[in-house]
């Protein structure tokens, strides 16, 4: 995983809150067995409408996106954050994630950052009044500057840590595979295993 | 001070704890099934690494199969796909699975129980958000996305944060004619689709205990959502008797053993939750969502509401964009509003104890003229048993479908679909835009609804046909 310390980049407006997986990415993509190539799946039921805010010309090639409140809830599909990494974001600002959309995007790579709903607004403001703003989170300072809007976010120290580390959790883990044996060893008889 | 459920069950699976990390937890059970799995066994081949313990793992076919004609080549190339690849993973990574045509197979949420391999105390994951439902025993369970997918299989441990800790009392008996349906739709209205959010819901009260393990299975499944990560109804008689005897089920002294240990998996009198809702049985009664999120129901005898009646402008936004969608105008009574498909089944109400609650609603009635009714069991267990009560045979006489088990219209990933436009009447879990079929419209409700639904082809419950 590629280490993620500071990104620039341009910025769109999402103005709807409780955006599911679902809307994210339908379920019909979810049949693929690959990894890669999901960005034609996201959003898909809005991109067939031309005043969709991705859909507009001065929001092409934004790299972060600014979501209303509970963006990510509903289904654990990780395909929602490879559709949104697949599409070019690198970072998601909202005021309320949902846990595990959350969760897996720490994994994959994809910051979110959560800031208050008054922040939030101000960068609505900002990047509808001018599209071109240079959007900078800094992820070590855990700030984000755009314009005259700079404030701080919130983003959980450990995922922080490994993102700017670009550590693989895998790897984390089974530096400490004795521990797991040993809980192993210590396990009930009497719990079940498929066989 | 004492501990909670939750924090009983994590405690007993920690395999490292350290400052500042969040802890190591051992997973006892993993279920796997072919949509959120592909690209995890991908990433074990591509880095050299084998599944730990396949005897901890078990997979089952059921989000993409078709519900007819199983005997037959899966028609749409991309879900074939994905089912081969389940199982040519699960043969090369030794994993066992249940293939559609097996007599064991089903909705993984409906497969683990009733094998017996959900027993109380026990850490559950799963690549799909409704894991859950097996909280219902006492277990720890929840929904992993696919790198924690390949995380589990590689080394059988999570790395988590502690859950906060919530409880729901139920006070009191439910009225009769209210399902755990009712309540967990009454919940979710009550805390909002993010109310239980970073929280482990635990689900008290008598209306709770009086509850059969399917009720439970339905409350605790849809945990999620109200954003909660899990949710959880600690174990007992209705527990134990349920799973003793199952295939799975710990027999002779290890049965002893864990009914000892299975009986100190309750709530200590002195432990606190970090959160409380309480909700009055007696107020509780039919439920049925009205808008695009599970948060949007309200009871079956209330109207369409207005986004005048919203509290902020986000909250009007998504009132009136969910009434656009759902092509509804406010104050419209819930109950004259027509559906054109009934849907029965998923891992929310697709369990023996819902097909026969629609069943009996149905025994001697048609369903209305123009209205489409599926009947999809949660698995060929629950299929089979149906049959052998009858059940089929009332479904069919009425006029319903009786398919094979899956997940089937609940996310309409098989040919099970909403057409653009279409209503229904769903025991489902989710009433997103687009959830059952891109343009179809859901209102999520318990089989008894669904089945006097069926029956009137406008939202009704059982007690409205007696009239």
């Amino acid at each position: 995983m590629e280490a993620f310390t500071v990104h620039t980049g341009t910025a769109a407006p999402l103005r709807r809150s409780n955006v599911d997986t679902d809307q994210i990415i339908p379920a019909e993509y979810l049949k693929r067995i690959t990894r890669h190539g999901f960005e034609d799946g996201l959003f898909k039921a809005w991109r067939d409408d031309s005043g969709f805010v991705l859909n507009q010309p001065q929001y092409f090639g934004v790299s972060v996106l600014v979501a209303g409140p509970d963006f990510g809830t509903g289904s654990s599909r990780e395909h929602a954050v490879w559709a949104l990494q697949d599409y070019g974001f690198q970072v998601v600002i909202s005021s309320r994630f949902a846990d595990i959309f959350r969760g897996n995007s720490g994994k994959a790579g994809l910051l979110t950052a959560l800031v208050d709903q008054d922040v939030v607004e101000r960068l609505w403001a900002l990047i509808e009044s001018d599209p071109s703003t240079p959007v900078t989170v800094d992820l070590a300072a855990q700030t984000i500057s755009a314009g005259d809007v700079v404030a701080s976010f919130d983003v959980d120290p450990y995922v922080r840590w490994r993102l700017l580390e670009g550590l693989d959790d895998i790897g984390i883990t089974l530096q400490n595979e004795a521990d797991i044996s040993d809980f192993e060893s210590a396990r009930p008889t009497f719990t079940p295993t498929t066989r | 001070m004492g501990k909670t459920l939750a924090e009983k069950v994590w405690d007993a699976h920690v395999v490292r704890r350290a400052e500042g990390e969040p802890d190591l937890l051992y997973i006892d059970l993993h279920l796997v099934h072919e949509v959120t799995s592909p690209q995890a066994f991908d990433a074990l081949r591509a880095t050299g690494r084998p599944v730990r313990r396949p005897d901890l793992t078990l997979a089952t076919e059921d989000h993409n199969v078709p519900t007819i004609d199983i005997d037959k080549p899966i028609a749409d190339p991309v879900s074939r796909a994905q089912v081969e690849a389940l199982r040519k993973n699960c043969a090369e990574f030794d994993v066992p699975l249940f293939p559609l045509g097996s007599a064991e197979q089903g909705i993984v949420h409906v497969v683990g129980p009733q094998l017996g391999l959900t027993q109380p105390g026990m850490t559950v994951v799963c690549g799909d958000s409704h894991t859950s439902t097996h909280g219902a025993f006492g277990a720890l369970a929840f929904g992993i996305g696919t790198s924690e997918v390949e995380h589990v299989l590689a080394t059988q441990t999570l790395p988590l944060k502690p859950f906060k800790t919530m409880a729901v009392t139920v006070h009191g008996s439910l009225p009769d004619g209210v399902t755990a349906k009712d309540v967990i739709l009454a919940v979710i209205a009550k805390i909002g689709t993010g109310g239980g959010q970073g929280y482990v819901i635990e689900y008290r009260g008598e209306g709770v205990c009086e509850l059969s393990m399917e009720g439970r299975m339905t409350l605790c499944n849809m945990s999620i959502e109200g954003g909660a990560r899990a949710g959880m109804v600690a174990p007992d008689e209705t527990t134990f008797a349920y799973i003793e005897g199952r295939e799975h089920a710990p027999r002779g002294a290890d049965w002893d053993a864990a009914l000892a240990y299975w009986k100190t998996l309750v709530t200590d009198a002195d432990a606190t939750f970090d959160k409380e809702v309480v909700i009055e049985a007696s107020e509780l009664s039919p439920f049925v969502t009205w808008g695009t999120n599970p948060g949007q129901g309200i009871p079956l005898s209330g109207s369409v509401p207005s986004p005048e009646d919203a509290a902020d402008d986000v909250e009007r936004a998504s009132i009136e964009r969910a009434l656009a969608y759902m092509a509804l105008t406010p104050g419209t009574p819930m109950r004259e509003i027509p559906v054109d498909t009934v849907f029965v089944g998923s891992c929310t109400n697709g369990r023996i104890e819902d097909l026969r609650a629609a069943a009996a609603v149905l025994e001697g009635r048609q369903v209305a003229d123009g209205v489409r009714m599926l009947v999809v069991p949660g698995s060929a267990k629950v299929r089979l048993q149906a049959m052998s009560e009858g059940l089929d045979k009332v479904f069919t006489q009425a006029g319903a479908e009786w398919r094979e088990a899956g997940c089937s219209m609940c996310l309409a990933m098989n040919p099970d679909k909403l057409t653009p436009g279409e209503r229904s009447a769903s025991t489902s879990n989710r009433n997103f835009e687009g959830r059952q079929g891109p343009g179809g419209r859901t209102h999520l409700v318990s089989p008894q609804v669904a089945a006097a639904t069926a029956v009137t082809g406008r939202f009704a419950s059982p007690a409205d046909l007696a009239r």
